[in-house]
């Protein structure tokens, strides 16, 4: 009793006279010494009193706190059980500051009871790294995308209007999707724009929903959320692996597709550019949402099944060996990851992915709805127009009518 | 139109589904992370 008393007493008075201090020697509003600059020799590298000062006020003024290059003290952690032929510390081979360096720069052997491999793991600094980026850039950022997209597609549609069907209709149509492609369309469409609206709640919660409705009423949204998004991500996966067995072949590229895209697929000028069952653009979109999808579900899963998959040391490490990082400029991606790191990398390539993705979404569903006429009743009913058919999809068309008009073939319903 | 409202269920179904997977694979919080001796139930 008496010792911990004494103990309290002993670190509680520096504490307080270090607030004393601080307010001696800088007054608020006065400038804090450059942190980098200073001369540590006599802390041997650790914090002095002039960096504890500048930490206090850029805290008091609401700013960054200064970073401090503690290399040296992450290099001077001893070790557990050192030789006793070593100079003895209280633990015997190291001594206590070495013993709590080593637990916050996790470089210590750590044994516990607890299971799980996050358990030894005390301390990891890229917890705030990832807090700060998940809660400024990734929702900026993101959210910036997403409304300049819909506020580019709002923009095509007023300059272009809607794509007509310019020809006159002939009142026939064609099958362009049987019914086991239309399921396996909205299927991974369906639970796609769920996961959206769920992800999006999830990341902007805090910020958009309590702030309107008060935390009582966030909590069941998020829980709801919560389970929509871990729980449809498997009719999505469904989907997208029906989608690419489906219509892959369809989405190989060839020599018509770079006609399209030099005609910029006809978008603007008069006339239409031949394509045969998917155009290039629509490829493009096709493969977006096979890759894009496959490394969704991916860091997703690696999400749901916390510290079980982890895979971006294991990326890292052959990103570096091809020298991919280097060549833009940033050094070698670190591949020694904690299993926490290993999840927050997860979210970071999530969020990344997903707003990516919806991005691009969202013009396919504006060209597939409003802003072509004729293009929704291929998913809609499967049928098109043959006029539709013979502007947007000639060699298709073409070929899908001349099989219907051979002698000896039944007329299509 | 019945095909997308037809996809939109089954996403529900799987959903559902996916539920009661997890709820039977082991993968909770608790059992992966605590060892039964330290639960009550
Ligand atoms: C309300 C939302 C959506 C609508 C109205 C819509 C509409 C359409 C239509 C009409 C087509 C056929 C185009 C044609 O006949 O050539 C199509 C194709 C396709 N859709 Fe969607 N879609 C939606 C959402 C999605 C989502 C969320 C995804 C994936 C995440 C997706 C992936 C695809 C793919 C890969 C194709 C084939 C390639 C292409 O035509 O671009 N769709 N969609």
């Amino acid at each position: 009793m008496i010792r911990a008393f004494l103990f309290l007493i002993a670190f509680t008075l520096p504490a307080m006279a270090q607030e004393g201090v601080s307010v001696d020697v800088i007054p608020p509003g006065g400038t804090a010494p450059d942190v980098q600059s200073l001369d540590r020799s006599a802390t041997g590298g650790a914090p002095t009193l002039a960096d504890i000062m500048a930490r206090q006020q850029a805290q008091r003024e609401g700013q960054d706190q200064p970073v401090l290059n503690d290399a040296s003290r992450a290099a001077d952690t001893g070790g557990i059980g050192l030789p006793i032929t070593d100079d003895l510390g209280t633990l015997g081979g190291a001594s206590d500051p070495e013993l709590w360096r080593g637990i916050r720069f996790n470089s210590i052997p750590i044994t516990t009871q607890q299971r799980g491999p996050a358990a030894t793991v005390l301390i990891q600094d890229g917890g705030m790294t990832w807090l700060k980026w998940r809660a400024g850039p990734l929702r900026i950022w993101g959210g910036i995308l997403l409304l300049v997209t819909l506020a580019l597609l709002a923009l095509f549609f007023v300059i272009r209007g809607r794509i007509r069907i310019e020809g006159p209709r002939t009142g026939r149509t064609l099958l362009r999707f049987k019914t086991y492609e239309r399921f396996g369309h909205w299927l991974t469409a369906g639970s796609f724009i769920a996961l959206a609206i769920t992800g999006l709640l999830v990341l902007f919660g805090r910020i958009a929903f309590i702030p309107l409705f008060g935390a009582e009423g966030w909590a069941p949204v998020a829980i709801a959320s919560k389970w929509v998004h871990n729980n449809i991500s498997w009719a999505f996966m469904i989907g997208l692996v029906m989608i690419f067995f489906m219509w892959v072949l369809q989405n190989i590229p060839n020599k018509d597709d770079l006609i399209w895209l030099a005609r910029g697929g006809g978008i603007f000028g008069k006339g239409h550019v031949p394509a045969r069952k998917f155009n290039a653009g629509q490829k493009i979109i096709f493969w977006i949402v096979i890759l894009g999808g496959a490394s969704l579900s991916v860091s997703g899963l690696s999400m749901l099944f916390p510290f079980e998959l982890p895979m971006f040391a294991s990326t890292f490490g052959l990103l570096n060996d091809w020298g991919l990082p280097q060549l833009v400029g940033l050094g070698p991606l670190p591949i020694d990851l904690t299993p926490q790191e290993e999840m927050q990398y997860s979210q970071i390539w999530h969020g990344i992915v997903a707003f990516g993705m919806t991005a691009v979404i969202f013009a396919h569903i504006y060209l597939g709805s409003v802003g072509m006429e004729g293009a929704y009743d291929a998913m809609g009913k499967g049928e098109v127009e043959e006029q539709w058919a013979v502007e947007h999809h000639s060699i298709w068309a073409e070929k899908i009518m001349a099989e219907r008009d051979r002698p000896g073939n039944a007329p299509a319903e | 139109m019945k095909t997308m409202f037809a996809a939109f269920a089954s996403a529900l179904l799987i959903a559902v589904i996916a539920q009661v997977a997890y709820d039977n694979a082991g993968f909770s919080s608790a059992e992966r992370q605590a060892a039964s001796s330290v639960r009550l139930n």
